[in-house]
């Protein structure tokens, strides 16, 4: 093993993440070739690659306005809801494209789950936030048994299950956020997608956030966006980096994908320099 | 650590195929249709009142009516000129301004600049309240109350049926439209603007008009311009309390008649159908129809105007 | 605020009355304002009290004043209202939902649809009367019956209830869309499962805001024959009179003890009114929701 670059004690203990060879022996779950995704004629995000495997958890970091977020939301084709908002490539999910023309957008988001940023659980109950998902998807079974397991799963059944009629707004942010975790786990997805699940919450719930992470990965693959160094060592297998491309002139900016291996290479002998600039603080 | 150890997920079938939910697009269609039924109101205001005055205008000549001072149609020797109608609209419009602006701007300057929040939230349902009373008991009010009050308490010498007390009436019953329209405009000015003339040493008095009023002007405008297109449009108070004989007069103390009330009038009252009385409905409805659009679309820019400012 | 006062108190005195001046004209608009309403509502009670009674309520219009009564024009006037609520929440709530959920912006028949609807609401309402006088008398209409005029009131209000109902509906946060969205939800079931759902309390502020607005309207009823005398029970397909309409009439008579049956029936319409207003108010204040 190369001697680290990078004094790895100047970040946050790098973690139990799989190394690289671990990881791609698992199956593929997305692999994403020269993607592009512009707003109405103006480049957002360029030339990404990248592949992301079974039972992972995948990072994105990187400065503010790479894309990060518009490059997730690739994933479960949030990005169809956005009027303007263009995405030209390719991405696989389990071997079959994506955009293709006959695929049901709508159907896809059940497999491939989002969570927020900032928690926004439905003006409902407890209860009824978990069930929405599988009401309007028609799925059949004992409802109190789903929304039992779904909350066992995001580690939030201990401290609602008296209080499952209550109303969701009245959690604290932390378990607001768990509640989302909730309910999208109630469908039963594939893939989990986080975009900066954390960054609204204080350090305790975010610690919770992050245990909860790791045990999701035996069952779910986990995409998260977060702008948190620490965080991405502490819970990622792999991590990308993405950056931002100013124009000469300074009018446009664009994201493309600077580095992806990893956590552990990216943090300690990155083979970008721009990587090794934001990893140690130089930069963003 | 358990981050090896994955549970076996059922295999991933095929990705769904597109296919069309035919609730989705029923939805749609009935919604387009619901949508729809605005346009019609439109298209059917529009053909109710164009096919019969162009019938009216075969058999009277457009110039007569447009520039004809004498308006007559119930009589036997029937005269159409509408311009009496028009004056008289304008007139009663014109004063009633003169009431509802200032005061309707006054009450928004006080709301935005003066009141303090706990006040606001008590007052501006006593404005809303006012803008409720309907206009047939405000009708009521001027031709019983305010007539009699201008006469022996102010002593003004006003016949029963008067512009004036109209006019005053229906200036009140502008102010809420006027105020709320345009404390709104005045709301939207940043904060900032007004504490950069509290930190130059202005006062409320140089702040309130040298600053707010002028950076949301174009807001109050068009609460103006929209508060007297709703004169021109009103009906049941100039009906009641002003309405008696259509002449040319800029005097506000007598009688005098607007297009709406004469329109009030006349579709009540027994005019066999397709006769040219009739017609005249529609004739002059047409004309009230355009002047009020046309007020409401310059209302509508301005608006936009002052909200692309701040927004 | 309080700075600028205590700046104010020690000023030069010119400028401190100057400006004590103007509050107080300001304070004038809105005390001349209110003023006009409580003198207005004051009045009217008191010109009304003498002739309020049960026979005022249950009895028939009679060409005497002391025997005249104004169910029938009461009864109409609650149907009317009924036949307005009837049809235009659900047209004006699902233009709302169309205007706001579906409608793709950057096609020009939305947009003119959307101005469509801000210039109906500024059309006079006896225009509204001239649109129902046309067809009733000529086109397709029914007749001076009672759903004619629940019809024409309903397009007068109607594009009242599609601005309010879309403030309703854009007063709901996108983030709540959203969510919904990526659980694998259709438009139409985020839209009935959670946009609509947050959004009742003011889709029903501003309908029972519009339905008042309807229940006060005289011109354009004149204008589509509710008839001054009916002595009898108002139905669906029956000639009628309403409430505002019977003031009207009662107003025009010289008899100075029709006069205060008019104000005693304007008594009735603004308990009516204000009422609903008060419950419009109330709803908005109530559920004045914290996000």
């Amino acid at each position: 093993m190369e001697t680290p670059r990078i004094d790895s004690g100047r970040i946050a203990e790098v973690s139990h993440g799989l190394d690289r060879s671990e990881v791609e022996r698992r199956e593929k779950v997305f692999s994403v070739a020269d993607l592009s995704v512009s707003y109405h004629g103006k480049t957002a995000l360029e030339g990404v690659q990248l592949d992301v495997h079974r039972n992972t958890v995948t990072a994105f970091i990187g400065p503010s306005g790479c894309g990060k977020s518009t490059f997730i939301r690739c994933f479960n084709r949030m990005n169809d809801l956005i009027p303007g908002a263009k995405v030209e490539g390719t991405v696989l999910y389990h071997g079959e494209d994506l955009y293709s023309r006959d695929v049901d957008a709508v159907e896809i988001r059940r497999r491939i789950g989002m969570v927020f940023q900032k928690p926004n659980p439905f003006p409902k109950s407890i209860y009824d936030n978990v069930a929405f998902g599988p009401r309007v998807l028609g799925m059949k079974g004992s409802m109190d048994e789903r929304v039992e397991q779904a909350l066992r799963h995001a580690a939030l059944w201990d401290e609602v299950k008296g209080r499952l009629k209550d109303g969701a707004l009245g959690l604290s942010g932390g378990q607001q956020q768990r509640l989302c975790i909730a309910r999208a786990l109630a469908v039963e997805p594939d893939v989990i997608l986080m975009d900066e699940p954390a960054s609204a919450l204080d350090p305790i719930s975010t610690t919770r956030i992050e245990d909860l992470m790791h045990d999701l990965k035996r069952e779910y693959t986990i995409v998260i966006v977060t702008h948190n160094m620490q965080q991405a060592a502490r819970v990622a297998d792999m991590t990308a980096f993405f950056s931002v491309i100013v124009e000469e002139d300074g009018s446009a900016r664009r994201g493309i994908l600077v580095e992806y291996d990893s956590t552990t290479k990216i943090f300690t002998t990155p083979s970008d320099r721009r990587t090794e600039d934001y990893v140690t603080g130089r930069f963003g | 650590m358990s981050a090896d150890v994955t549970v076996a997920r059922p295999a991933v079938v095929a990705l769904p195929r597109k296919r069309i939910r035919w609730g989705e697009q029923f939805v749609h269609l009935i919604l387009f249709i619901a949508a729809a039924i605005s346009v019609l109101t439109t298209v059917g205001i529009v053909l109710s009142l164009l096919l019969p005055a162009l019938e009216f205008f075969r058999e009277v000549s457009p110039l007569d009516f447009f520039t004809g001072t004498t308006w007559a149609p119930l009589f036997l020797d029937a005269q159409f000129g509408v311009l009496p109608l028009v004056v008289g609209t304008l007139m009663i419009s014109f004063w009633s301004a003169l009431v509802a602006f200032p005061l309707g701007l006054g009450v928004a300057i006080y709301l935005s600049e003066y009141a303090a929040p706990r006040a606001t939230a008590f007052l501006k349902p006593i404005l809303e309240i006012l803008a409720a009373i309907p206009t047939v008991v405000l009708g009521y009010f001027a031709l019983t109350f305010v007539t009699p009050f201008l006469r022996d308490q102010v002593g003004v010498q006003v016949e029963i049926f008067n512009a004036l007390s109209a006019s005053l009436v229906l200036g009140i019953m502008l102010i809420p439209t006027i105020a709320t329209l345009s404390e709104d405009a005045m709301a939207a000015v940043p904060r900032d603007l007004r504490d950069g003339g509290y930190a130059l040493g202005a006062d409320k008095l140089q702040v309130s008009t040298r600053i707010v009023v002028p950076a949301a002007i174009s807001g109050i405008i068009a609460a103006f311009v929209l508060g007297f297109s709703r004169a021109v449009g009103e009906t049941m108070i100039v009906l009641i309390a002003a309405r008696q004989l259509a002449e040319i007069t800029f005097e506000p103390r007598e009688t005098v008649e607007t297009i709406t009330a004469f329109i009030g009038a006349t579709g009540n009252g027994d005019v066999p159908t397709g006769s040219i009385e009739y017609k005249t409905i529609f004739a002059v409805g047409l004309t009230l129809f355009v002047m009020t659009l046309v007020m409401n679309l310059i209302s509508i820019r301005l608006v936009r105007k002052y909200r692309e400012v701040y927004e | 605020m309080t700075v600028v006062d205590g700046a104010l108190a020690s000023g030069p005195p010119r400028r401190v009355w100057r400006n004590r001046l103007f509050q107080g004209a300001m304070l004038l608009c809105m005390l001349v304002a209110f003023g006009t309403l409580a003198v207005l509502l004051v009045d009217t009670l008191v010109t009304g009290w003498p002739a309020l009674s049960s026979q005022l309520l249950t009895g028939l219009p009679s060409t005497l004043p002391e025997e005249a009564g104004a169910r029938p024009a009461i009864l109409a006037t609650l149907y009317l209202g009924a036949l307005v609520l009837l049809f235009s929440v659900p047209i004006g709530v699902l233009t709302a939902v169309y205007l706001e959920e579906y409608a793709n912006r950057e096609r020009w028949w939305n947009r003119a649809i959307e101005v469509n609807i801000q210039n109906l609401a500024a059309v006079p309402a006896i225009v509204y009367g001239i649109l129902g006088l046309a067809f009733i008398v000529r086109g397709i209409g029914v007749g001076r019956v009672v759903l004619a005029g629940g019809l024409i009131l309903t397009l007068v209000v109607l594009p009242t209830v599609v601005v309010s109902s879309r403030e309703a509906i854009r007063a709901v946060p996108d983030s709540i869309r959203q969510g919904a969205f990526a659980l694998g939800a259709t438009k139409w079931q985020v839209v009935w499962r959670q946009v609509l759902p947050a959004a009742i309390p003011g889709i029903a502020t501003g309908s029972i805001l519009a339905l008042s607005r309807a229940v006060g309207e005289t011109a354009p009823l004149i204008m589509v024959g509710a008839i001054t005398y009916v002595a009898f029970n108002p139905t669906l397909f029956g000639a009628y009179t309403a409430l505002p309409v019977q003031i009207y009439n009662w107003t025009r008579q010289p008899d100075v003890d029709f006069q205060t049956l008019a104000a005693a029936g304007a008594i009735v319409l603004l308990v009516i009114v204000l009422t609903m207003n008060a419950v419009a108010i109330f709803l908005r204040n109530r559920y004045r929701k914290q996000w």
